[in-house]
């Protein structure tokens, strides 16, 4: 897993509710057998029309906006637990999420391949999707090592929760996996007995 | 210290806890499927190591599979290599594969129940979110991402954090006409998509216990549509008599069942979260928008208020607000996905439609859950009160479901769908999911329209 640390980029703001998993990557791009190429098919309906012109009025296909940080509303990855989700995300180019709430799995999920969730208030949240649609050259910083989101125009800052173990993972670069395997006997003794 | 059923089996289950952060629980039972597997068999693969326990897991073939002449090769060639790569990740690794032409193919959360795999007490996960599903039997199982369906396969174990606790209870009789997935779409239209997240919910209450545990699973299968990781009943009597005799139910089962009976919630056993229902408030329930808990009563209207994500909904779907849906035509109906694709929902279904045609506007695709389903649906002659209806028996698998083989429903048209998601394009490219129960669709299949079940009882 890639590393993290601190980030500082501009935004892009997607004002929306409840987006699911299915408007993220819809299901017919699920056919693939490796982690690569979801990044094309981010929000694919949402930013493509039928003859795979652009839909101008998509947030993603607007050029004043740009950056690795994706700013969603609430409930962001509602539905199915595809991780294709996180890697559409993240192969498109985003490190971090912002959202004032994000649904479960999604979260595991991003976690999991170093797109960082930030889960922030829904006063700031709101504050940063009016800065950024103010302006869309505002600066956002992300430390990870703080806990810290800070509007650099405004120096608006807030601070943000991350499981301890998670984060270690995520400024490390380490997997589950790796420690689940150094578990091995703990694992075999537990089998023993249950 | 009083508890609920939840933590008794994930105390169990925990081999290790790690200080400020998650728990190492052991998976009992590990379903996977062709879609999200491949990157998780490479990462072993890539590691040099094998699945750790293959005997603990259990592995179909279903959200890619055509549901019409399965004897005959995939024709879509990336579904093809999809469920070609699961076949050869099985032979790799000893997992024992219900693939295509087995009899006990199926959607994984129907075959896992009526093969008798699921069992009170147990943990199980798949890289699928209506893993909910099997919770219905008292067990925790739960959706995970692919990273995760990994960890489980090279380690038997899964990294989670323990969830908090809500109870559901509905209490009372259930109307006319008026099904579990009703109940379910009613609450998810109470307590919103979200509503649920960060929770594993428990439901209780006497209308829950009185259901079948078909029932009973197509509540627990939607509990991820509130946000929830998933849902739990305590088995009973109704839980025992179902396993009785399924194929790999256990062998001592009644000094089995001694165990499984002390599984309940104590009285005193505090929620961080409860919900009371009548179940007589409950109607027959359809969606009109496009997100679950975008449900009415069937004699309701859309609601009205000012609402951003309403207005979408409402452009998407071609709704007004304040419209009774009642009378609406529609253009498909689709009995199945794990929902409602079990024998219960085929009987149900077909006791509306047996004597009766199909609307000539509506194409109906009826879609069983399992070989085992099909076969019996044949053996009970539902094949033949189909067939004079004007319908046709499928093949099983997840189909418009999610629309990932050739089962798509077209932009712009109406499906009346008894499966469990209505989000934009999830059963086709710009399609407009209604989602109901299996008699609500059977009555819409019959009259074409958007229709109150109750009138044809
Ligand atoms: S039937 Fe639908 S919801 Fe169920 S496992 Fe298949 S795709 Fe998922």
């Amino acid at each position: 897993m890639e590393k993290f640390t601190t980030i500082q980029t501009t935004a892009v703001p997607l004002n929306m509710e409840d987006v699911d998993t299915d408007q993220i990557i819809p299901a017919r791009f699920l056919k693939a057998t490796t982690r690569e190429g979801f990044g094309d098919n981010l929000f694919r309906d949402w930013r493509y029309n039928n003859d795979n012109s652009l839909k101008e009025d998509f947030v993603l296909n607007n050029s004043v906006y740009s950056g690795k940080i994706l700013v969603v509303g609430k409930n962001f990855g509602c539905g199915s637990s595809r991780e294709h989700a996180a890697w559409a995300i993240h192969y498109y180019g985003f490190k971090v999420v912002v959202s004032s709430f994000f649904a479960d799995i999604f979260k595991n999920n991003a976690l999991n391949n170093g797109l960082l969730p930030v889960v922030v208030s829904p006063e700031f949240s709101q504050k940063l999707f009016s800065e950024i649609e103010k302006n869309p050259q505002t600066e956002i910083k992300v430390d990870l090592e703080k806990q810290e989101i800070e509007i650099l125009t405004t120096q608006e800052k807030e601070s943000f929760d991350i499981n301890p173990y998670k984060k270690t993972c995520m400024i490390n670069g380490y997997d589950d996996i790796d420690f689940l395997l150094s578990l091995k006997d703990k694992v075999e003794e537990f089998e023993l007995s249950h | 210290m009083a508890t609920t059923l939840f933590d008794k089996i994930w105390d169990a289950h925990v081999v290790q806890a790690i200080e400020n952060g998650p728990q190492v629980i052991y998976i009992d039972k590990h379903f996977i499927h062709e879609v999200t597997t491949p990157q998780a068999f490479a990462g072993l693969d890539k590691r040099g190591i094998k699945v750790c326990r293959p005997k603990q897991t259990i592995a179909t073939a279903d959200h890619n599979v055509p549901t019409k002449d399965q004897n005959l090769p995939i024709k879509e060639k990336l579904s093809r290599h999809q469920v070609d790569t699961l076949i050869e990740n099985c032979k790799n690794h000893g997992v024992e594969l219900y693939g295509l032409g087995h009899p006990f193919q199926g959607i994984v959360h129907v075959i896992g129940p009526e093969l008798g795999i699921t069992q009170p007490g147990i943990t199980i996960v798949c890289g699928d979110s209506h893993t909910s599903t099997h919770g219905a039997f008292g067990a925790i199982a739960f959706g995970i991402g692919t990273s995760e369906v990994e960890q489980v396969l090279a380690t038997q174990c899964i990294l989670q954090t323990k969830p908090k606790k809500m109870r559901i209870t509905v209490d009372g009789v259930l109307g006319k006409g008026v099904t579990s997935k009703d109940i379910i779409l009613y609450i998810i239209s109470k307590i919103s998509t979200s509503g649920g997240t960060g929770y594993f919910v428990e439901y209780a209450g006497s209308a829950i216990q009185s259901l079948s545990m078909e029932a009973r699973m197509t509540i627990c299968n939607m509990s991820i549509e509130m946000g929830a990781r998933g849902g739990i009943i305590a088995p009973d009597e109704t839980t025992f008599a179902y396993l009785k005799g399924r194929e790999f139910s256990p062998t001592d089962f009644d000094a089995v069942v001694e165990k499984w009976k002390t599984l309940k919630t104590d009285e005193e056993a505090i929620f961080d979260k409860e919900y009371t229902f009548d179940a007589a408030d409950i109607e027959p329930m359809i969606t009109y928008g496009t997100n679950p808990a975008m449900g009415i009563k069937i004699s309701d209207t859309v609601p009205a208020n000012d609402d951003a994500g309403l207005e979408k909904a409402l452009q998407y779907m071609d709704f007004q607000k304040g419209q009774s849906l009642k009378g609406k035509e529609i253009d498909y109906v689709f009995l199945g996905s794990c929902t409602n694709s079990r024998m219960e929902d085929f009987r149900q279904f077909c006791s509306l439609v047996k004597g009766k045609q199909k609307a000539p506007n509506v194409t109906v695709w009826v879609v069983p859950g399992s070989k085992q389903v099909e076969q019996q649906a044949i053996a009970e002659g539902l094949d033949i009160i189909l067939k004079e209806a004007g319908m046709e028996l499928r093949e099983p698998g997840c189909s418009a479901c999610l629309g990932m083989n050739e089962d798509k429903i077209p932009a712009g048209k109406y499906c009346v769908s008894t499966s469990n998601r209505n989000f934009e394009g999830r059963q086709g490219q710009g399609a407009r999911t209604l989602l109901a129960s299996p008699l609500m669709a059977a009555a819409a299949a019959i009259t074409g329209k958007i229709t109150d079940v109750r009138e044809l009882m």
